[in-house]
């Protein structure tokens, strides 16, 4: 039997058995929804009907209205984009990366995270697709034989490499995150009495028997599927950055987007982690689970990443100056300077200085506070790609065609949409599926649940 | 008497996984073990042996990689070649650079979803798939070893009471 040190705190508290982990996760299942889910499922659910509404109304009308011009070529939409991207790095990242390190604190929040990422991803595929236009026509992006001679797609393009990456992404975390909801789906299909959710889980649920021999499958398929993850994360958000990386356009030409866009993704990811489970783990009594330990350990992430954030923010001021290129220069000057320096001004406070906070114990352990500062940077790297994508293109090599970029109704009704479909979906993630991997928290109850930390250290 | 099945009830994965080392040492032969999570340690016990799913997956990679690069081979150089902004595309190994990340995104896809199906078919646990466990309980919270006199040398009530001794909490015949 493994032993964890004493002075490890519990991941899991209070006195449980491991019938009770299947009881306590189970709990919103088999159980009524409350009001307060009602009321955030119905707010969510009208958002979503709205911004359902505006997609639909931009693609029977065209991509004219939204607020983009023939300066401004990529505004909202793109940064939609990279922020929902963005975020859903964290899922994988919590999932893959410390089942690597062998951290078992991710196994509360894991499950929760990679619903997030599939969620999000779903939303950030939703941009390319609408902005494109014609919908209907997006299977040009695959290499599919057809009669216009055989044209191909290019394959040298990196918005191409992005339709390979997402999808990638999307499927491969979608397949990791079924595999672990199997067994749990099995537990709730042996517990459950009503006659209609038995049958829906059992069939969810795959047949799945716990055999010896499937564990060790299971085992190994989660660990090589991590190992796949790992590499997958890195390269979806260095290839949504080649995007503008390869481009020629100042503010974008740079080597340092890559890792910089990684480390923001996995800053905003971790960000909406915390939002939702702050949320989720009050409302579903499951601080048990979630502990004011995995708050803090996520908030040290987020200081981590917060601050690869900031070098790579002043690094991009200096290489633009040291560069010698003006038309570089000037790019970086009117964003600290020009017309939008209220948006780059806003990026800066949120994700450089205010994260900074979290060096305090006190802060970075109280919930109210951490709940507040996660949505401080939601907004902030919102700004950050809205600085990134807009203040670049607004004002080009030619002067006489600056402009400035003013979102439509439709612009923000669709960013609107996205958020309420993305709830939606997440409420009822919550409600009819298992939130924490309850097999996952079984194997690490012994080594680091409450009651038995105590146990051995008394023997 | 040749088909009866023994299922033996443990409530703790610590305790069944010293049981089963005992019977074992007996020469008992434990054919499976159901659990609501993987017992580590149980597998080299009762004779379960490593999978070898990550070979397939390595494989299913190969496949990946070799057809992504065969396919931009044929795409970009042989079948339609496209003088795309200047960039060198004459020769494969000129443009292979731009190809570096479709390689990895398929290799990965192929290798993840190719390993995935390999892993439901072998272990049968697909949509509409009957569970094969004996009680409901050992999705939840105990622990059942299955038990087959025919492939023993004892009898049933030899093996009862050596399964008594290990601290079974409740010893069924089938």
């Amino acid at each position: 039997m493994q032993q964890e040190a004493a002075i490890r705190e519990p991941l899991i508290l209070g006195e449980k058995t491991y019938g009770q982990i299947t009881d306590d996760v189970m709990a919103p299942v088999v159980g009524k929804a409350n009001r307060s889910w009602w009321i955030v499922f119905g707010i969510s659910a009208v958002m979503a009907l709205w911004g359902i509404g505006c997609i639909l109304y931009l693609l029977g009308t065209g991509v004219g209205t939204w607020g983009l011009n023939k300066t401004v070529g990529w505004a909202w939409d793109i940064t939609n984009f990279v922020w929902w991207v963005g975020i859903g790095h964290a899922g994988t990242l919590i999932s893959a990366v410390l089942l690597l390190f062998r951290q078992k604190w991710r196994m509360a929040i894991n499950r929760s995270a990679e619903a997030m990422t599939i969620f999000a991803v779903m939303m950030a595929a939703v941009w390319p697709g609408i902005h494109m236009g014609r919908i209907w026509l997006a299977y040009f992006v695959f290499p599919l034989p057809n009669q216009f001679g055989s044209l191909w797609v290019n394959f040298n393009s990196p918005l191409l490499w992005d339709v390979f990456a997402i999808s990638t992404y999307f499927s491969v975390s979608l397949v990791f995150w079924y595999i672990g909801l199997i067994p749990d789906f099995a537990t709730i299909r042996d517990k459950v009495t009503q006659a209609v959710p038995k049958k829906v889980y059992s069939l969810l649920s795959f047949g799945w028997s716990g055999n010896a021999k499937a564990w060790n499958r299971f085992e190994e398929i989660s660990l090589v599927l991590a190992g796949l993850a790992t590499p997958l994360v890195f390269s979806v958000h260095s290839i949504v950055s080649m995007d503008f990386a390869t481009s020629v356009i100042p503010g974008w030409h740079t080597t340092i987007f890559p890792p910089y866009f990684v480390s923001g993704a996995v800053f905003s990811g971790f960000a909406m982690v915390q939002t939702l489970l702050i949320i989720m783990r009050k409302v579903m009594n499951m601080e048990d689970y979630i502990t004011i330990k995995h708050i803090e350990y996520m908030n040290i992430v987020i200081i981590v990443t917060g601050s690869i954030v900031g070098v790579a923010y002043l690094t991009e001021l200096f290489i633009s100056w040291y560069s010698g290129v003006e038309y570089e220069s000037y790019a970086f000057l009117n964003r600290a300077t020009g017309p939008y320096a209220w948006s780059y001004w806003i990026m800066m406070t949120c994700n450089v200085i205010s994260p900074q906070l979290f060096w305090f114990k006190k802060l970075r352990t109280n919930i109210m506070f951490t709940f507040f500062m996660s949505i401080i940077v939601n907004i902030g790297m919102w700004f950050e790609r809205f600085v990134i994508i807009v203040t670049s293109l607004h004002r080009d090599y030619l002067p006489s065609s600056w402009t400035m970029f003013h979102p439509t109704f439709v612009d923000i009704g669709c960013f609107i949409g996205t958020i309420g479909i993305f709830f939606v979906l997440f409420l009822l993630f919550a409600r009819f599926f298992p939130v924490l991997p309850l097999n996952e928290l079984k194997t690490i109850l012994k080594s680091s649940g409450e009651q038995y930390k105590k146990h051995n250290q008394e023997h | 008497m040749a088909d009866k099945v023994i299922y033996a009830t443990y409530d703790d994965d610590t305790v069944l996984l010293e049981g089963a080392k005992k019977l074992v040492a007996k020469g008992v032969h434990i054919r499976d073990v159901f659990s609501p999570f993987p017992i580590h340690g149980i597998d080299p016990v009762i004779g379960v042996k490593q999978t070898r799913l990550a070979i397939c997956a390595f494989i299913y990679g190969l496949i990946g990689l070799s057809l992504a690069l065969v396919g931009m081979y044929y795409f970009m150089i042989v079948d339609w070649p496209m003088n795309i902004g200047g960039k060198p595309n004459d020769f494969f190994y000129q443009n292979i650079p731009a190809f570096i990340p479709i390689t990895f995104e398929f290799t990965v896809l192929l290798a993840a979803h190719g390993m995935a199906l390999t892993y439901f078919l072998r272990n049968w646990t697909l949509p509409g798939v009957e569970a094969r466990n004996p009680y409901p309980y050992t999705t939840d919270d105990k622990f059942v070893m299955e038990i087959h006199p025919a492939d023993n040398h004892v009898t049933v009530d030899e093996l009862s009471q050596m399964l008594n001794e290990t601290g079974s909490i409740l010893i069924e015949e089938r």
